[in-house]
């Protein structure tokens, strides 16, 4: 009875988390470019898909977008984290404050602030100042991914390589970046994902012609979502969602979103690290 | 790896973050802080006492807090759940973080309209089962549900993660002791998760309190918060100081919240893993 | 257990690559056209939101080679300040009349060159005539769209038969009602409901319709721009304020929907093209103008966007004579004039003011 009771209301949450989701992929077989209106089945949407040459133009900028600021992000936000573990209790909480602002700070006054730097600059809105803001963004989820793996590691392996005769960079590369591996892919993924599923930042730090998804939908919002749009979505989400079934991702297997979650879930986490 | 040589290696980081993040940061407090001829001015902070920011703020204030509270209400009974049933954190944060983003926020935001409209899904749901119809869409109550379906993932995380430390002999010791089940929540379960509990709420209320898209989106444009007027000043009116001040003020929410949490987290335990 | 790790971690990164890596081949494939017209330059167009057939872009960079660098506005509120600022030099706008004013007052327009323009000769001349109203002697503006504001109505709601504004007050269809969300045509509504002008400078008049609009407040279902027409649609409401451009549309949608100019009058707009001073492709912009105005181009657009238009020669093209000959899309217009207006551009004091009264009724 209580189990029932237990499975009842996480089938009830996952249906709050995943009931939109549903409602979008259904809008994409839908006849109608009307939203509230149902008008018959039709796949029709899934080719124009590929011919609506501002939609696809949209996509290209947010994957690049997403693939660049996090490989950016992965390499700045790796090394920080490798810094931060050699400093000092001093050094290394005033820089795990900085890293905490993006994390903590309102999506808003960001991406507010970030277009007033690049404007004072003299710098034309484009795909660099966004791009530039995803980085920025993007960085503290790798530090945290990336950190607690730099924790776990056994530092006499290190000096074993080196008493073998290893140069410092062939030791890291035989023996530290292999351990650190899972942690900075995951922090890449999650900075992927971020920068993929960010609306407000790139709102403010855009110029004109240049669209990601987010904001293409955005202004879309005013004039009726083209069915194009959720299309898109559908497929994107599908595709995730099977690989990752094929993968057998959601198995009961540990971890792979952990150092992953641990950023994501704290975006303030390592306040204990300011602590040490 | 704790050479001390590394430090170097945090130099490309701390020039960008110089640069990005604070550099950025104190522009909004120079446009905050002046006026349009340039020249110092707190007319502009004092801009939110002005009725209409005045209402906006206080209505981002209490909708938030509402969507806080149910986020935390909802997040508690389903952590335990999760924890007792040993799901991974891994395929947890996957089917409530990862997957879900990859269909765009916004995009799931509107099909949230197609829910709740009057002759949306949730509707016709209830009307088949003859019950009475929902109106909310377009109502302070919209937005609420749209904060809390957008943020509530931020709340389960930490509580779980919470949760998910506690030692278990702790609880067979106050079963021990005579503890019964009431009891053992209120003196160890609880105590032991304030830490998670006090993150889940800074991670929830922030975003809440300063979007400007949930209102947008569900609210009819019928209700303002804090976020869209900061957002109409800079995209419609282009009144950057006017923005910046308002954007200051909320400043002030942030850097209180950041505190409370650092209190209530002493010993820096909470939101690890 | 790591290699379990390692193995997770690899599937989502692959999975995550793939996925990137599939769909961004996609995109690719179709963001480079032409490369070999490349050297015609670029045209950066900033237009309403989905005011054209996107088709009709591409027919564009395909026929001159010209690449069109596309951005899109809400409301002539928000294009305006990015215009004057200056920080991007845009080469066409559409504005509507009274910004197209407002454009000129400011210096912020320059003059086209009409023999770049030879397809100006469709468009018709009682459209000119209009536009030369704020416009004298059309040096500047080729009109491109043009209606009216009406409210439309759900036959199977509303009993009565809607002839005025006053009922957008009626408290039986509280909560079904839909107001538009933009500064001139929100308080249009209650000025000329008080049977004033809808160009008044007077504060009076203003606050009177303010009041007005904030007593109505609890019977508005939402403040929209272009989802009313979705709504409306979908039965989710009784009536709203709409351009009569979205009427045909949304009747084809769902047959109960109905439209009518109220008798107190109402707004009759009409949005054109124009080149900003600091535009840096002039003769691009030029020649993306003539190609709107071409009659086959000026049709597709049309038939993407069943808004008016006022060339005369794409309007032969519509075949479906109902459409052609509607009175919504192209009504009396010496009837109407008798009580409706066209926007003015009042000056930054009334616009002042105007945003002023908007924002108290938004605030309440």
């Amino acid at each position: 009875m209580k189990t029932a009771l237990q499975r009842i209301y996480l089938a009830l949450i996952a249906i709050f988390l995943y009931a939109p989701i549903g409602v979008l992929m259904v809008l994409s077989f839908n006849e109608s470019k009307s939203r509230n209106h149902w008008a018959g089945f039709t796949t029709k949407w899934y080719v124009s898909l590929f011919e609506n040459k501002q939609i696809m133009e949209a996509l290209y900028t947010t994957l690049i977008l997403a693939f660049v600021s996090a490989a950016i992000a992965m390499v700045l936000g790796t090394a920080a984290a490798i810094a931060m573990e050699a400093m000092g209790k001093k050094l290394r909480t005033y820089t795990m404050g900085v890293t905490n602002i993006p994390m903590l700070n309102a999506d808003i006054v960001t991406g507010i602030s970030m277009m007033l730097l690049f404007i004072a600059l003299g710098m034309r809105l484009s795909f660099g100042s966004v791009l530039i803001a995803h980085i920025t963004f993007n960085i503290p989820y790798v530090i945290l991914s990336v950190l607690p793996r730099l924790r776990n590691l056994n530092p006499s392996v290190y000096e074993a390589a080196r008493d073998l005769g290893a140069s410092p960079l062939q030791a890291f590369g035989k023996v530290i970046l292999p351990d650190l591996a899972p942690g900075i892919l995951s922090g890449f993924l999650l900075a992927f994902t971020m920068s993929l599923d960010d609306f407000v930042i790139t709102h403010f730090t855009k110029g004109p012609g240049l669209d990601t998804l987010s904001t293409k939908i955005y202004t879309e919002v005013k004039k009726g979502i083209k069915p194009e749009m959720y299309a898109l979505s559908t497929i994107m989400f599908v595709s995730v969602f099977v690989l990752l079934m094929l993968f057998n991702g959601i198995s009961s297997r540990k971890s792979a979103g952990r150092a992953a979650g641990k950023a994501a879930r704290s975006k303030k986490a390592d306040r204990s690290e300011t602590d040490r | 790896m704790k050479n001390k040589k590394n430090i170097w290696l945090s130099g490309p980081y701390l020039v960008w973050s110089a640069a990005f993040v604070i550099i950025p940061l104190l522009l909004v407090v120079y446009y905050g802080l002046t006026a349009k001829d340039g020249g110092f001015s707190l007319e502009y902070i004092t801009a939110v006492t002005q009725p209409e920011n005045w209402k906006a703020l206080w209505l981002s204030v209490l909708l938030s807090l509402v969507s806080t509270v149910i986020c935390l209400i909802l997040s508690y009974p389903l952590a335990m759940i999760l924890v007792r049933s040993r799901l991974s954190s891994g395929s947890m944060i996957i089917f409530l973080f990862i997957l879900p983003m990859w269909m765009n926020f916004l995009l799931r935001t509107i099909a949230w309209q197609n829910l709740l409209e009057k002759n949306g899904v949730i509707n016709s749901v209830l009307s088949w089962l003859h019950l009475p119809a929902v109106n909310i869409i377009n109502t302070p109550g919209a937005i609420v549900l749209g904060m809390v379906y957008n943020f509530l993932p931020f709340m389960i995380l930490p509580i779980y993660n919470a949760l998910s430390k506690i030692d278990e002999n702790l609880f067979h010791a106050a079963r021990d002791l005579g503890a019964n089940s009431v009891q053992t929540f209120v003196k160890i379960t609880l105590p032991l998760t304030v830490p998670g509990i006090v993150s889940g709420i800074t991670m929830v209320f922030i975003p809440a309190m300063t979007t400007f898209v949930i209102s947008d989106l569900l609210g009819g444009a019928k209700i303002l918060l804090i976020g869209n007027v900061i957002e109409q000043e800079f995209k419609q009116a282009s009144n950057w100081h006017a923005g910046s001040g308002l954007s200051l003020v909320l400043m002030v929410f942030i850097v209180i919240n950041m505190i409370v949490t650092s209190i209530a987290d002493k010993d820096g335990e909470g939101a690890l893993l | 257990m790591k290699m379990m790790r390692n193995r997770k971690l690899m599937a989502l990164g692959i999975t995550a690559a793939l996925t990137a890596g599939l769909l961004s081949g996609c995109g690719s494939n179709t963001t480079q056209p032409e490369d070999n017209k490349e050297d015609a330059g670029e045209v950066v167009v900033y237009n309403w939101g989905d005011y054209l057939d996107p088709e009709t872009l591409d027919m564009f960079e395909e026929e001159t080679g010209i690449k069109v660098v596309y951005e899109e506005y809400e409301t002539n509120e928000i294009m305006y300040p990015k215009v004057e600022s200056g920080a991007v030099a845009y080469d066409v706008l559409c504005p509507s009349d009274y910004m197209v004013e407002k454009l000129l007052q400011n210096d912020l327009l320059q003059e086209l060159d009409k023999d770049n323009i030879p397809n100006l000769k469709n468009i018709g001349d009682e459209y000119l005539q209009w536009s030369a109203q704020f416009d004298p002697g059309n040096k500047y503006v080729v009109p491109y769209c043009f209606g009216t504001v009406g409210i439309i109505y759900n036959k199977t709601m509303v009993e009565e038969p809607v002839d005025s504004w006053s009922i957008l007050w009626d408290e039986k269809y509280s909560g079904n009602i839909y107001m538009q969300n933009s500064v001139r045509d929100a308080l249009m509504v209650g000025l000329k409901s008080l049977g004033y002008s809808m160009n008044t400078t007077d504060e009076g008049q203003l606050e009177e319709a303010a009041q007005l609009l904030i007593k109505q407040k609890p019977l508005v279902q939402g403040y929209f721009v272009d989802e009313i027409r979705d709504k409306m649609i979908g039965n989710e409401g009784a009536m709203g304020v709409i351009y009569s451009g979205d009427v045909h549309y949304a009747m084809r949608e769902n047959p109960d929907l109905a439209y009518t100019i109220p008798k107190e009058g109402t707004n009759v707009w009409i949005d054109g093209w124009v080149i900003p001073k600091n535009a840096e492709n002039k003769e691009n912009a030029e020649a993306f103008i003539n190609f709107m105005c071409r009659p086959d181009i000026a049709h597709i657009n049309f038939e993407y966007l069943t808004y008016s238009t006022p060339n005369t020669a794409a309007r032969e093209l519509i075949e479906d004579e109902e459409i052609r000959d509607s009175d919504i899309l192209y009504p009396d217009m010496n009837a109407l004039m008798d009580t409706c207006e066209t926007f003015k551009y009042l000056g930054e004091d009334a616009e002042e003011l105007y945003s002023d009264k908007w924002l108290e009724v938004k605030s309440q």
